[in-house]
């Protein structure tokens, strides 16, 4: 067993000799925007057209973003002028104010629940919203890549009972409408140990009366650990799912080499499975992530007011009285711009990724 | 550590969270939708009303109207995304400099938060200083229009704000089939100087059928569940003109605190969203059988 080991650094496990070859015979995966064979080029009018049409979508798409940053450079006043001033440094004077004032002063203008002159002094709520969501998002994938790539390891290398249906069963719970189990969630969240109250209540005073008294008034709501407990379960089934596809791409026979070098099986995932499935890892995650950072219904209903997330502040800063869009389109830019950045990195992985593994290629 | 040892390590976590967040909740709604209950008023928990939830509901025509203004949105939707995002694959299935680039930054519309996305597009949409009202108002000369408090155009509003986000979710997958179909077969068409419209339908369309499938079923799904877009921008009006059914159910569960009821409710979403999926998986299994 050890024998390859013991007999000197440089002789090659059977294992490496394995992953060398394997990198030698297989071409490494093409994105998909390189691959297959092309319809025939369009002659003439056709071609033309197919360009026409092309361009327009394009522009449709792109549009409304490039509105969004041309917005959020626009002084106050021109937000709201007709007709709109398309480029910035011709049509307008470009300025950063809006970006300074997002991370620095609350809103000039009033809201239902304060006056004008008392705001104007007020420190902007969003930076502490901006740290929640990288904080809750990040910590929920973080949790759900862990739990669920163990999960999905379980589930694509050994013979699990019943494991087509447990599949299913987590697949199923990424299907339901959010809102149906929206009502009962919020109700757990309440006070999940309440039911130990009157346990509490019959005990002898003394320091465990207390610690029992303390959890079942604790609440998962207002605070990071419900949201992201919540989060995490929102991303396993996905990461379960994603993870175990890219599992059963690699062979089996990676393990197997490296155990009969003496390896035992979790320092054989640890030194040989893990690297080779760690770019799928970080492709899932970044799909956990975007999900866990979008999500508003949720954190909007659970925490309103601590540990709340960008989203539900955006709501919240559009709901009353006078918007400075301005203002909002900043905020926005700065909250979209890592998705967009994590868009472009994925971009190789971004069909299985919407389709939970179900389209590969 | 044992193989066994080592699954029941690997798999308990994940078991036990999704049992407990995903799983438990839903048997708690399952009770609650066979009570009366509302969280604010009865202190004393819920009382057992069997099925008098389900059957109140389905006597109800408000709950149908609401189905019929969710299928407004979906139909129309799901539609034009996958007409244009179909075309668009088409056109996009060559090569060309710098496709993979424009490719991805036309995906970027589906990665972003669905809530900041319709709060902005509700910026384009306002009637004094919105974009649209100057192009459609002021260029083209029609008289303005509220895009969001119009009886008649508040829907298309959602559905055109869902077009935008979601048809570059088609076009990626319908690009996928396209990219498979096998050059040979355009090629043998060519030697029988078979039109373009008859490779078209002949080989392009069969072959790309199933996972146009795959898109429009998660597509469907998706669409049915829209909450963000309509809570941000209609709430549910004018009147309630897009009032579809998870913004009925918030209503119902969170507004007027009937938590019994909006639970039945929401196992009705459930039973009829659980029907669709399988009438779609049953479609795709069958033309997957039809090839073979």
């Amino acid at each position: 067993m050890a024998t390859t080991q013991t007999g000197g650094t440089k002789t090659k496990t059977s294992t490496e000799t394995l992953l060398e070859n394997k990198r030698e015979t297989l071409p490494p995966p093409q994105p998909i925007t390189r691959t297959g064979p092309r319809t025939n080029p369009l002659q003439g009018f056709g071609r033309i057209l197919s360009w026409l049409g092309l361009g327009v979508a394009f522009l449709f798409f792109m549009f409304p973003l490039y509105w969004m940053l041309v917005t959020s450079v626009k002084p106050r006043a021109e937000t709201t002028l007709l007709p709109p001033r398309y480029l910035p440094g011709v049509d307008f004077e470009p300025t950063g104010d809006n970006y300074v004032a997002v991370f620095t002063k609350s809103s000039e203008l009033g809201t239902i629940t304060s006056s004008p002159g008392t705001q104007a002094t007020e420190l902007s709520a969003f930076p502490e919203h901006l740290l929640n969501s990288v904080i809750i998002a990040g910590l929920a994938t973080l949790l759900a890549v862990v739990l669920g790539t163990l999960a999905a390891y379980a589930f694509s290398r050994f013979k699990i009972k019943g494991e087509s249906d447990l599949l299913f069963f987590i697949l199923s719970t990424r299907m339901l409408p959010p809102v149906v189990v929206l009502i009962p969630i919020f109700l757990m969240f309440t006070k999940p140990f309440s039911f130990l109250a009157p346990w509490a209540t019959s005990m002898g005073a003394g320091g465990f009366k207390d610690f029992i008294e303390n959890v079942s008034q604790f609440s998962l709501r207002e605070n990071y650990v419900g949201i992201t407990l919540l989060y995490t379960t929102f991303g396993l089934p996905f990461v379960v799912w994603m993870m175990k596809g890219f599992f059963d791409e690699i062979p089996k026979e990676y393990e197997e080499a490296a155990m009969i070098d003496g390896y035992s099986r979790l320092q054989a995932i640890w030194k040989f499975v893990l690297p080779e499935a760690m770019p799928a890892m970080l492709a899932t995650a970044v799909f956990v992530l975007i999900t866990a950072w979008n999500e508003f219904v949720f954190v909007q209903l659970l925490n309103p007011t601590k540990a709340s997330t960008v989203p539900p502040f955006l709501y919240g800063i559009i709901g009353y009285g006078q918007i400075e869009w301005g203002r909002m389109a900043a905020t926005s830019v700065v909250f979209l711009l890592p998705v967009v950045l994590f868009t472009f990195l994925v971009r190789n992985h971004l069909l299985r990724g919407v389709t939970f593994g179900a389209v590969r290629r | 550590m044992s193989d066994k040892a080592l699954v029941g390590f690997f798999l308990t976590p994940t078991m036990i969270l999704l049992l407990a967040i995903a799983i438990f909740p839903l048997i708690w709604s399952l009770y609650l939708s066979f009570t009366k209950y509302s969280v604010i008023q009865d202190v004393n928990g819920p009382t057992w009303i069997g099925l008098n939830n389900y059957g109140r509901l389905l006597d109800d025509t408000d709950v149908w109207l609401r189905f019929t203004t969710t299928a407004r949105f979906v139909v129309p939707s799901v539609l034009i995304e996958l007409l244009l995002g179909f075309g668009l694959a088409m056109l996009l299935n060559r090569k060309f400099a710098g496709r993979g680039f424009i490719m991805t930054m036309m995906l970027i519309p589906m990665m972003l938060s669905p809530l900041v996305v319709a709060l902005f597009w509700g910026y384009m949409f306002r009637p004094d200083a919105g974009l649209l009202n100057a192009w459609t108002r002021d260029l083209l000369g029609f008289p303005s229009i509220l895009w969001l408090t119009n009886l008649d155009t508040a829907m298309w509003a959602l559905v055109l704000v869902d077009v935008w986000q979601w048809t570059p979710f088609i076009m990626l997958i319908a690009l996928a089939g396209l990219s498979a179909v096998p050059q040979y077969l355009y090629e043998a068409a060519e030697v029988d100087r078979a039109s373009a419209w008859f490779k078209f339908q002949r080989i392009t369309l069969p072959l790309v059928t199933p996972l146009l499938l795959i898109a429009i079923l998660f597509r469907t799904m998706d669409a049915y569940r829209m909450f963000d877009q309509a809570y941000a921008l209609t709430g549910g009006g004018p009147g309630h003109k897009t009032e579809v059914l998870s913004i009925y159910l918030y209503q119902m569960a969170f507004r007027d605190f009937n938590t019994g009821k909006g639970s039945a409710l929401g196992y009705i979403m459930l039973i009829v969203i659980i029907a669709l999926a399988n009438l779609l998986i049953k479609v795709l299994n069958g033309l997957k059988a039809e090839k073979a």
